[in-house]
């Protein structure tokens, strides 16, 4: 669990660090659409050499992804596995007792395989260069013309950064409740599975009652600062956009436009 | 002088359709004059948040009217009357908004559409009055109690308002940290005049305002310098008002025999009293 990055954040002086979170996400969407282009080896080599090279440019070192994402590379590789074994069609490469292996089966799950992992990459490339807020941000910006349909845009960021906010101070509230109950002879950690669910409700009880007290006194806090929606209301994080954001951005479309030639 | 804040035969519930409930707040005027620091005190339950929450413009009294700056508050000139109140609250967590430090000093600055340059300059200005210009990009899980409590100073500074309203501001920190805290208030008061309204149940903390208003069962019970509030005495604890350590010493030693003259207001004052009192003889 600790060990898991997926999702998760790590300060860094990279370029890739330093762009604009705008640029970063429309990046990376832009880039998972582009990964479906692909459909031959020449294709599926320049997304991944593609990845690598951004990965690079990040300070990421491959192990430590591949460490952090180790679920996800077991199911990776069990994926390449069941078509190896499993997709029939094209010439017999492997035929020994029960095993066969056909061509199309190794060429799909390999493809298949490296369409996963350039999409996991780049999405944690996205997590680990930037900030959870700086992406909140970014998305509150990028949403903002679905404002003229209605969609609660600044309330929905507001949310998600005050969420964030909390997540550390709840943490330590929970870690305190649960010594608490441990302090009075509650035992979490051991036991049959359904003693542990049960000793679990002593925690969540507290913590909820505790979690709404918080709740209406941030609203109150929130309102004395005159707190009123999102109209009117200017920001004090600024994003910048800069010419390297222009230029990643003409990067990818300088690949696309490749994977478009290369692609049959 | 000029007066900043009144209050007038203020009354309120929170339960208007149970009147067999006693009101939170029943009857209080007062008046605070610029740049006074006016302490509130009284047991639990007296209603001395309710009325803070009124004074805000939170709560709206059933009864009786609040005035700022001589404007009546009604529900036009409510968000403008609130950016000339900054308040704090008890619970230093609750209370803080932004991602980091400047982010949270930010936050009243942005609800009221100030323009970006204008706001850094506040930010700063606001977080050098209190001292954190050091943690400025702190998340809040890194800040001691203390410490968070003067951001969410700066917080309420960062407007700029006339008047600063602490609900126990202190009550939850460790001594160092609500020295740190009454400092920083009691510099800001000399320096920009600003009119301090603190609700406290720390008597040392009450005895340093210029006036007292003393609150039992919703009602004003009393007002006066601190010196005239806790000249009454035995009244006080018979309400559930502790009296400070250097007037229940000199209490107890008075009913030991003791010549004292009473009334200190600080524990310097009663020690030179009680050596010289053999003087006195
Ligand atoms: N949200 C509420 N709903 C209903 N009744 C309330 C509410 N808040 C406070 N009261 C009641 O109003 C009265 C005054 O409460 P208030 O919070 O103003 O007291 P206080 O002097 O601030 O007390 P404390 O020192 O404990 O903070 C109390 O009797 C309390 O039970
Ligand atoms: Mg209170």
């Amino acid at each position: 669990m600790g060990k898991m990055i997926f999702g998760r954040f790590l300060p860094g002086d990279s370029v890739v660090h330093k762009m604009d979170p705008r640029a970063k996400l429309l990046f990376v969407f832009i880039f998972i659409v582009a990964v479906f282009l692909a459909n031959n080896a020449w294709s599926y080599a320049v997304l991944l050499a593609f990845t690598f090279l951004v990965m690079t440019i990040s300070k990421i070192k491959l192990r430590y992804l591949i460490n952090g994402l180790k679920p996800i590379m077991i199911l990776l590789v069990f994926t390449l596995f069941i078509h190896i074994f499993f997709t029939k069609g094209g010439a017999v490469l492997v035929d020994w007792k029960f095993i066969e292996i056909h061509e199309e089966g190794l060429r799909q799950g390999i493809f298949i395989s490296i369409r996963f992992l350039v999409l996991v990459f780049m999405t944690s490339i996205l997590t680990l260069t930037t900030s959870p807020i700086a992406i909140t941000d970014g998305m509150e910006m990028l949403l903002n013309p679905l404002k003229k349909v209605k969609l609660p845009v600044h309330e929905l960021a507001l949310m998600m950064s005050i969420a964030l906010r909390f997540i550390p101070t709840l943490m330590d509230e929970t870690d305190k409740i649960m010594k608490a109950q441990m302090a009075r002879g509650s035992d979490m950690t051991s036991g049959p599975i359904k003693e542990r669910i049960k000793a679990v409700v002593p925690l969540l009880v507290p913590l909820f009652v505790s979690a709404f007290k918080r709740a209406e006194d941030l609203a109150t806090a929130m309102e004395v600062r005159g707190y009123r929606g999102g109209e009117g209301r200017t920001r004090y994080r600024q994003l910048k956009w800069n010419l390297r954001d222009t230029l990643a951005l003409v990067v990818l479309v300088l690949v696309i436009g490749l994977l478009v030639f290369l692609r049959n | 002088m000029n007066e900043i804040l009144s209050l007038k035969n203020i009354a309120f519930t929170y339960v208007p359709d149970q009147p067999e409930v006693k009101n939170a707040v029943e009857d209080v005027s007062f008046a605070v004059n610029e740049g006074e620091w006016i302490a509130i005190v009284g047991h639990n339950g007296s209603g001395k948040s309710t009325l803070a929450r009124i004074i805000n413009g939170l709560l709206f009294p059933q009864q009786g009217s609040v005035s700022v700056l001589g404007q009546p508050m009604n529900e036009e000139n409510l968000w403008d009357i609130r950016s000339q109140m900054g308040m704090v609250f008890q619970n230093p967590d609750n209370q803080f908004v932004g991602a980091t430090v400047q982010d949270d000093v930010a936050f009243a600055l942005e609800n009221n559409g100030v323009p970006y340059e204008e706001m850094v300059e506040r930010v700063h200005e606001a977080l050098a009055q209190v001292k954190m210009t050091d943690f400025l990009d702190n998340e809040p899980q890194h800040l001691s109690g203390g410490q968070k409590q003067r951001v969410a100073i700066a917080g309420a500074l960062a407007l700029r308002p006339r008047i600063l309203i602490l609900d126990e501001a202190t009550s939850m920190l460790d001594p160092q940290g609500r020295a740190e805290v009454l400092a920083t208030v009691m510099k800001l008061r000399e320096e920009t005049g600003l009119t301090v309204l603190s609700i406290t149940h720390d008597l040392e903390e009450a005895m340093l305002a210029d006036r007292l208003l003393f609150m039992n069962g919703g009602r004003k019970f009393a007002e006066g310098t601190p010196q005239q509030i806790f000249d009454l005495g035995d009244e006080l604890v018979k309400l559930g008002l502790d009296l400070p350590f250097p007037i229940k010493m000199a209490k107890l030693l008075q009913q030991q025999g003791v010549a004292l003259e009473g009334g200190y207001m600080t524990e310097e004052e009663l020690v030179n009293d009680i050596w010289i009192s053999n003087f006195k003889k």
